[in-house]
């Protein structure tokens, strides 16, 4: 079996990252606050620390708190942003791009069918190039109408050019907003960015948390620099039209720039993590140094992974867990490297992607194994949509499935629709 | 280097030199796309002999293709003439004017 050896081994949580630089980060936090926050508030109060000059958004379940909150903070003067109530979300993004391009911080949050009705200015966004970070609430797609989570909604627009991240629970929510801003403002990406956080399972249940002061927050995170921007005093042209002798310059340029973004989140959460002790990055492993199985997937269902993992590994169970934090770009290099070792890896979907070999992520991950000479065992698990709970004893049967594929090297199954009434 | 010339240069650009989101920092760059590619069988033409100089087709043109030259004609100080690298021959200025001074001549007709 012929193994791709790297230079960094995997050890303990958030393993992959190995060293961090010394010279990234020289400044700390002053003060961390404790608190009780929901998800949803916790994106609220981020959006509001760091500043931004516009929100355009338009109220739908789960998302409702954030933006309820954040009017909150205009209505109190807490805040000096402009805020617009926009009359659907397609106007609301729409509105969002056009203060981006007039320099504007902008922050935006949405779920499900408004994400659906945004579409096609997500592109715009992003073809535009404005860093606007948008928090999207999780939440299946209709029909049948449902308000609860899975990841239908983001992973229908996955190819709109955004970053998107995905966060685990409320602390995460709050940490990866005020680094999207770095990240997205950074001159070489200039690129919009999500923050994912599950419905309900994180965006309404109240967690204990640390936030930081604003003086430090502050520190962190400086003013936007636009590159570009709309300005009467030098007038330029936005939205051009680009017909074919243009548009797929323009289009490649967007692909470095989303790729080479990889650089970037990785210093901004080094940096991060030296300024609050909470390190980020591509992604979080538990337990890859000696695991022979192992379950990947995103957002609040990695909690559930890790305390299944840790009862298994306490009994001597060789498993492990890969958390994606950074969906797109996907850190193909980071993955192999996190997984080199491995026998079978479970992949698991929070959403169908209807007619395909796989689901999204499962589609990512064999594409990202294929040409390197890794043998590893694939399965896709297809789970909790429509909020459909994932209890630790599913977690736990799928635990088993992959550890039986380890031992064996037999795919039983290649998509297992997990919970589903038979 | 003139107009023309720079246009087809940027066409070369490779995709890293090519401006951010294809934004065009420069103003006035419409003026490099010669819309009187488009024009199909006529072209207006103007006579000079005719035409009083009310500007009217100055003014109404669409495609600001008529140009006003400091080049006196007879008892007067400017000519008229047509912008055929961006006329798109509409016929707006030929129904538009108040002499009857510009017409719809065939494309091949040689302008002098």
């Amino acid at each position: 079996m012929s193994r791709r050896k790297r230079s960094y081994k995997t050890q303990g949580v958030v393993s992959y990252l190995g060293e961090a630089p010394k010279h990234i980060g020289k400044i700390k936090a002053s003060s961390q606050i404790p608190g009780a926050y929901t998800g949803d508030e916790a994106a609220a109060y981020a959006a509001k620390q760091c500043k931004v000059d516009v929100v355009a958004a338009y109220p739908i379940t789960p998302q409702t708190i954030i933006v309820e909150r954040f009017s909150d903070y205009v209505a109190d003067g807490e805040v000096d942003t402009k805020y617009l109530y926009a009359e659907s979300e397609h106007s609301a993004m729409s509105a969002c791009v056009g203060a981006s391009l007039a320099g504007a911080r902008v922050f935006t949050a949405t779920a499900s069918q408004g994400l659906a009705l945004m579409h096609e200015v997500l592109y715009l966004a992003s073809g535009l190039r404005c860093p606007i970070v948008m928090a999207v609430v999780n939440r299946a797609l209709s029909a049948p109408i449902n308000i609860h989570a899975d990841h239908s909604d983001m992973m229908g627009s996955r190819d709109c050019g955004w970053i998107q991240i995905y966060a685990e629970n409320a602390q995460e929510t709050y940490d990866l907003i005020i680094q999207a801003f770095k990240i997205a403002e950074e001159e070489t990406v200039q690129l919009p960015v999500t923050v994912n956080l599950d419905g309900f399972t994180v965006s309404h249940a109240t967690e204990s948390m640390k936030v930081l002061s604003d003086e430090d927050v502050d520190k962190f995170l400086p003013p936007r620099k636009p590159i570009f921007k709309v300005d009467p005093e030098t007038p330029i042209t936005v939205g051009a039209m680009a017909l074919p002798e243009y548009y797929y310059e323009v289009k490649r340029q967007q692909e470095e720039a989303i790729q080479k973004s990889k650089s970037v989140v990785k210093t901004v959460g080094d940096e991060y993590g030296k300024f609050t002790g909470r390190r980020y990055g591509f992604m979080e492993t538990f337990g890859l140094e000696d695991a022979d199985a192992a379950i990947m997937c995103l957002g609040s269902t990695c909690g559930t992974v890790r305390s299944v993992a840790k009862d298994l590994r306490a009994k001597g169970k060789k498993v492990g867990l890969i958390k994606l934090w950074m969906y797109r770009p996907f850190p193909t290099e980071e993955f192999l490297s996190a997984v080199e070792d491995l026998k079978a890896l479970a992949v698991m979907d929070r959403a169908i992607s209807f007619g395909a070999p796989y689901g999204a992520l499962c589609s990512d991950v064999s594409s990202a194994l294929q040409n390197t000479g890794m043998d590893i065992r694939i399965l896709n698990m297809i789970y909790g949509l429509g909020g459909r709970d994932t209890p630790p004893t599913t977690v736990r049967d799928v635990f088993d499935e992959v550890l039986k594929t380890a031992k064996t090297g037999k795919v039983k199954e290649r998509i297992r629709f997990l919970d589903v009434r038979d | 280097m003139s107009r023309r010339e720079s246009l087809s240069e940027r066409m070369k650009l490779s995709w890293r030199k090519t401006p951010i989101a294809g934004v065009i920092f420069e103003p006035g760059t419409a003026v490099e796309y010669r819309t009187g590619d488009w024009r199909m069988e006529k072209k207006p033409l103007i006579n000079q002999e005719k035409c009083i100089r009310c500007l009217i087709c100055w003014i109404i043109c669409p495609d600001v293709s008529i140009n006003r030259l400091q080049k006196p004609y007879g008892k007067y100080e400017e000519t008229l003439e047509v912008d055929y690298y961006h006329c798109k021959g509409c016929g707006i200025c030929s129904a538009e004017c108040p002499v009857k001074a510009i017409e719809m001549v065939e494309e091949s007709r040689v302008v002098a």
